[in-house]
């Protein structure tokens, strides 16, 4: 990788980062920290917490949550490190911090290791020591099993890979009541079947460039009619999996109903997917579910934290 | 190597990156001073400053 890499960036740039002087501005480190999945990790891991009952100090809530975003940051960070030779084929991402040659690939290695050594102790220390290590696993798991093993050798990559972006409610949960309980479960649950038909909707898109780039992806090894049903299954496996949450009790009757409308928007986008194959309204119907599949999630994880972070939870049952 | 870089002048870019560089690690170094503090009190509570003698 690093060979490749190294060729890669701009030679000027590799000139002055040898002579010991960073090229880097600040905006560059944090888009190393994938701001958008940031987004996700934070947001997914807060609703984690405030679906689980627990009297810890808000302090020590908002710094663990802090931990977690910097944790699932450190992993983007090394996730660009290990993939810069395939980032700079891709036109989603060849304007990335380092093959765009703004940041060297052993700088982006030391910020990485650095902010995920320091946000596992920190939130070790500041909550406990479950949380960090379920974090330490989130951060490995992303980089190690995903990044450099399962990302270029299985076209199952980004379902097992998923289950490293499903981790964070769980570690939330764990951050504040020091345990992990069926609750967070379900929501890791919901968002590892729903990473399926969210990526595979994208290559299904975008094949070109992962084919460019050597990624075995499920349309480029399956073909895409295979990923059109693959997509249909998950999705009629998620559908019904959103509703988890009502039955549990912690989804209220605005989340059944968001669950509801939600799962069958989506099941009729993955019916579209997998009806249309030719030509432009097959690109766009795939486009749509990707789009759809953003939203449907952030509805679901939206409607929770409102539901019990703002006192509007109406019980379905009783 | 980095020796003889320091010999060289930046130019006014290389200087702007460096300083803003240089600001955001202070900036952090300052919020963890902060968020240790905050957090020391918030486990520890406020009686930690009020330890018999």
């Amino acid at each position: 990788m690093s060979t490749m890499s190294n060729s890669l960036v701009q030679p000027q740039v590799e000139s002055l980062a040898t002579a010991g002087l960073s090229q880097g501005d600040v905006s560059d480190f944090f888009a190393l920290l994938k701001p958008r999945v940031m987004f996700l990790v934070v947001f997914t891991a807060l609703v984690g917490m405030v679906v689980s009952p627990s009297n810890v100090h808000p302090v020590v809530a908002f710094v663990s949550l802090l931990m977690i975003a910097v944790g699932g940051g450190a992993s983007g960070a090394l996730n660009m490190w290990w993939d810069a030779d395939i980032d700079a084929v891709m036109t989603r991402t060849r304007k990335r911090p380092i093959p765009a040659g703004k940041i060297q690939p052993s700088e982006a290695l030391a910020f990485g290791v650095t902010l995920s050594v320091g946000s596992v102790i920190i939130l070790g220390l500041v909550s406990n020591w479950l949380a960090a290590g379920l974090l330490a696993f989130t951060i490995f798991f992303y980089v190690v099993v995903y990044s450099m093993w399962l990302k270029r050798s299985t076209q199952q990559n980004i379902v097992i890979g998923g289950a490293a972006g499903a981790l964070p409610p769980i570690v939330a949960q764990a951050a504040v009541t020091g345990h992990v309980s069926w609750d967070s479960v379900v929501l890791f649950a919901i968002i590892f079947m729903w990473t399926p038909p969210h990526f595979w909707a994208l290559a299904l898109v975008k094949s070109g460039d992962y084919q460019r780039a050597g990624i075995p992806m499920m349309p480029n090894v399956a073909g895409p009619d295979a990923t059109r049903l693959q997509i249909l299954v998950y999705t009629i496996l998620l559908a019904p999996l959103g509703l988890a949450p009502v039955a549990l009790g912690f989804g209220g009757l605005a989340y059944a109903i968001i669950a509801l409308v939600g799962g069958f928007g989506m099941l009729a986008l993955a019916v579209q997917v997998y009806r249309l194959r030719e030509g432009e309204p097959a690109m766009r119907v795939a486009q749509q579910l990707f789009g759809f599949s953003i939203l449907y999630l952030f509805l679901l994880f939206a409607t929770l934290l409102v539901e019990h972070g703002f006192g509007f939870f109406r019980p379905v049952f009783g | 190597m980095a020796d003889r870089k320091s010999h060289q002048s930046l130019t006014p870019e290389e200087q702007k990156r460096r300083r803003s560089r240089s600001l955001a690690l202070a900036l952090t170094l300052g919020v963890l001073v902060l968020l240790f503090y905050v957090v020391t009190i918030a486990k520890l509570g406020p009686g930690v400053l009020q330890r018999p003698m």
